[in-house]
């Protein structure tokens, strides 16, 4: 059921929860948690609105979507509940603020959280600068960010180190769930040696690539190379290199990993990328600060920086052979990108430069500009999970 | 284990990182069977879409049928897709497909395990499952000895290192007595050290069931009126509205006490009445439930405390049912109880006097498994009798299955201007709050055998306390007349609404 307030107030919104509720019985007890869905007004509104109602299905809650729209109209408020079938297992209010009010989202959404519930912020698209600082992230326990659907995702994710506070997190860092669950349970069995090194590799401007980076810089206490790949999507692999060999965990297809480890048969392991309303799931599981997670965002500037080998689709029978070497881009090569990236990349390009690279692989490398691939990547994930969503 | 070095990548801090199983691979006997498809295979097609299995993980399925290892691909293939709890993804199904193998033969055929352990050792090399097996005997209790025997003589159940593992899993009924239960014990720990046995009661894998503890143990609410000062008496139900058809060649002769409060009810009881454990350690949490199983007994006489039944033909949910005694299978003249009934007391201080009934029954109003605490009455009442005519006790409720939760049930005044108070109740849903999809109880319970956790799983310890707590029951019914006979769809037999009015109270409509 959807119904409509246009030009309203929150208390008549209130009023007619309450109206709604006495009506259909007991629906809207019993709510765990207030999520506040924070957007600019239109087509993408729908996507996280959509993502919202697929997670409340574990996560019963009440949404608020605070949807900014055009600042010179008058300021005017228009609500809209959604309840039952259009609105999952929870229950959606949709704010649409205009003029004036479209800056003043928070003083609509104190009205209409739950008493004593917790409160989650969710910024589907782009994110402020300081979350915690901002109007409706203060009312938060937890704020989510997105920063793959930022327009520069790895500079979104510096700001995200410089501005951490606690409660804080990121879907980028949720997609890696699964990653960092397979390479954990690897080291759970025997040999217990320590890890001497580690190289991830992932597109460039894949910001789960460089979270698995930090977090492995910031857990393991080792240099940590982050290798950009040029073909591929996402995180393409992780080598842990240790006395015995290197555990090697690729997933050049964006579905499917193989795990190798010395001494070992390679085994295959379902690695798909997750979709949005997956993470928001696991997000709403915890509510208390992500300790692990502000770890890995100073683990970021521990992480060397390089440019890969094109070398992304390892032949299945060879991964026994190759497991052990990571990808190493030539020396040329690193110096002649490292003066086309930013500051922090210049100053620690250099010392991960080491030679041989295949020429094969050097010459398809240069075929393809760089920048253009990963930007497609972006916008195909945004799209194919508000499909999931649907 | 103890002696393994701490992984880095794990930190206890880091919530979001699930326990995956180690490198290993299940083998089901009996893999045919029911339990087998609409449970077993679908928790591990669950558990493997969650990303909780290992890469490399296989099953093997053992069974008499001349299948090829695709036919048994095909099987659990139609398992998962009819009874899979999670969505089905064609990567997950290719991952786990590939470690599927099937061996044929009959237990008592040598030939057979060499097969099967060849197969598994070939597993080993080939996918990597590093020498941890478990064993689930999805089979009747008297294949036991062959089997485990046989798992011995292969050399299967022996680790060959001490990094590898092997674990058997056996399910319910751990014997029909005392003395068998005993002897099944006997058997399986000849071969198996008891540390590597998991029986599986798959109540424990509720959710609910462990929320029992979260609500008992972490909150400061319920704890001080957890104890006989306020507790009047607690009725512990587990009621179906299945009947027998099918399945006399199991039950036949066992009946309900044995078949369900034997193992479920009575551990339900003792995660009720149980005191809180110094930790949530396995050893420190069985050590309380041993404890509290021991302080447990019937109480005389049988005679008045206890009551068994049988069911009859009828009219039930719009359907015709026929009585027990006209299902194919079982004897004309059978006097198993599908309804049974028993009076328990607790012997310690937090629980004195206070009786705790338990009852299950085939064929009753509906399918429901609830632990409900009563309390006493207020001792005093302001009000005049007129306006509390209404008021009952208060009680709370464990909903343990279906539509998991908890109610609290309590007076209010009605609206208008008299006063007068009636029962309401206060409803905590797990569907509500939480999650439409908790885990099935399989997928923790065989998750948890292949992590080692055995938290979840009774001893034998427990197994043989509750048949010394049922044995006397059985005993008396076996030498005094037959179980009386209920309507099917009613709530049991005259005889256990008596059972309780003796008392003054009368059991609760779930």
């Amino acid at each position: 059921m959807i119904i409509d307030l246009p030009a309203t107030t929150t208390s008549k919104v209130n009023s007619k929860l309450v109206h709604v509720r006495e009506q259909g019985g007991a629906t809207t007890l019993g709510r765990v948690l207030t999520l506040v869905i924070v957007t600019d007004d239109g087509e993408r509104t729908e996507e996280a609105i959509e993502a919202a109602n697929e997670a409340s299905r574990e996560h019963p809650c009440r949404v608020i979507v605070v949807a900014r729209g055009a600042k010179r109209a008058a300021a005017r408020l228009d609500a809209q509940i959604r309840v039952g079938g259009d609105a999952g297992a929870s229950e959606v209010i949709v704010l649409r603020l205009y003029g004036a009010l479209a800056d003043e989202g928070a003083s609509c959404v104190i009205p209409l959280l739950l008493p004593d519930a917790p409160v989650v912020a969710w910024w589907p698209f782009e994110a402020p600068a300081k979350p915690a600082e901002d109007p409706i992230g203060r009312l938060a326990q937890r704020r989510i960010t997105d920063s793959a659907t930022d327009r520069n995702p790895i500079k979104a994710l510096e700001v995200r180190q410089r501005y951490y506070a606690d409660g804080d997190t990121d879907l980028a860092w949720t997609r890696l769930t699964l990653w960092r669950a397979v390479l954990a349970a690897s080291l759970d069995l025997p040999p217990y040696e320590k890890v001497t090194s580690a190289a991830v590799t992932g597109e460039g401007d894949s910001p789960s690539t460089d979270l698995l980076a930090g977090w492995l810089a910031a857990a393991l206490r080792v240099p940590v190379k982050r290798v950009k790949a040029t073909d591929g999507e996402g995180i393409i692999s992780v080598v842990l290199e240790r006395k015995s060999g290197s555990i090697e965990l690729t997933r050049p297809d964006g579905r499917v990993g193989m795990l190798t480890q010395p001494n070992q048969p390679a085994r295959r392991v379902a690695l798909q990328r997750r979709q949005v309303r997956d993470c928001l799931a696991e997000e709403l599981r915890r509510l208390d600060p992500d300790e692990i997670y502000e770890d890995t965002l100073k683990g970021l500037s521990k992480i060397t920086r390089a440019r890969a080998s094109a070398r992304t689709r390892p032949d299945p029978d060879r991964a026994a052979d190759v497991a052990g070497q990571a990808p190493k881009p030539t020396a040329a090569r690193a110096a002649r990108v490292s003066k086309a990236q930013n500051a922090t990349a210049k100053s620690t390009a250099k010392s991960a430069a080491k030679p041989t690279a295949k020429p094969a692989e050097t010459k398809s490398a240069e075929a393809k500009p760089a920048k253009a691939a990963p930007r497609r990547a972006t916008t195909t994930r945004a799209k194919s999970g508000s499909k999931a969503a649907r | 284990m103890t002696q393994r070095a701490k992984n880095p990548l794990r930190d206890e801090r880091d919530k979001r990182l699930p326990r995956i199983a180690g490198p290993c691979g299940l083998v089901i006997f009996g893999v045919t069977g029911d339990l087998s498809r609409k449970k077993l295979m679908p928790a591990i097609y669950d558990l493997a879409n969650r990303g909780l299995l290992p890469p490399g993980f296989s099953l093997v399925g053992f069974a008499r049928r001349d299948w090829a290892d695709q036919d048994f691909g095909q099987v659990v293939y139609e398992a998962v897709k009819q009874h899979a709890r999670t969505p089905f993804r064609e990567a997950v199904w290719d991952r786990l497909s590939e470690g599927f193998r099937f061996v044929q033969g009959s237990f008592d055929d040598d030939e057979a395990f060499d097969t099967l352990a060849a197969t598994v050792k070939e597993l080993d090399e080939l996918r990597g499952t590093s020498g941890n097996h478990a064993f689930y005997l999805s089979i009747p209790p008297g294949a036991f000895p062959v089997v485990t025997k046989q798992l011995a003589r292969s050399g299967l159940a022996n680790p060959t290192s001490a990094d590898e593992w092997r674990r058997v899993v056996i399910e319910k009924p751990f014997g029909h007595d005392l003395t068998s239960a005993r002897q099944l014990n006997k058997v399986v720990n000849a071969v198996f050290p008891e540390e590597s046995v998991f029986r599986i009661d798959h109540y424990l894998g509720k959710e609910t069931v462990q929320n029992l503890l979260a609500l008992r143990f972490a909150n400061q609410l319920f704890e001080p009126i957890w104890n006989a000062n306020y507790v009047d008496h607690v009725q512990i139900t587990m009621a179906e509205d299945i009947g027998l058809g099918g399945r006399a060649g199991y039950y036949d002769g066992i009946g309900a006490a044995r078949d369900v409060i034997q193992n479920h009810l009575l551990q339900l009881l003792a995660l009720t009445a149980m005191e809180e454990p110094g930790s949530f350690r396995p050893h420190a949490l069985r050590t309380e439930k041993i404890k509290v199983l021991e302080a447990t007994k019937p109480v005389e006489p049988y005679g008045e405390t206890t009551a068994r039944g049988q069911y009859e033909g009828g009219w039930q949910g719009g359907q015709k049912v026929p009585g027990l005694l006209q299902e194919g299978g079982f004897a004309k003249d059978s006097s198993t109880e599908t309804y049974a009934a028993i009076t328990l007391e607790v012997n310690t201080r937090r629980w004195a006097g206070v009786p705790f009934y338990l009852r299950t029954g085939k064929r009753l109003g509906r399918r429901v498994t609830e632990i409900a605490v009563v309390f006493k009455r207020a001792p005093h009442l302001p009000f005049d009798d007129t306006s509390t005519e209404e008021l009952g006790q208060n009680a709370l409720v464990v909903r343990v299955q279906p539509d998991e939760g908890v109610t609290l049930r309590f007076g209010s005044k009605v609206p208008g201007n008299t006063m007068e108070v009636r029962d309401v109740s206060m409803d905590f849903s797990y569907g509500h709050a939480f999650t439409e999809a908790s885990p099935e109880a399989y997928e923790r319970l065989i998750l948890d055998v292949l992590l080692g956790e055995p938290s979840l799983f009774p001893v034998n310890k427990e197994v043989e306390l509750s048949w010394e707590i049922l044995d006397p029951v059985l005993r008396h019914w076996a030498s005094n007349g037959k179980p009386d006979s209920y309507p099917a769809g009613t709530w049991g037999p005259d005889s256990a609404d008596k059972m309780l009015a003796r008392d003054g109270r009368h059991w609760r409509r779930p």
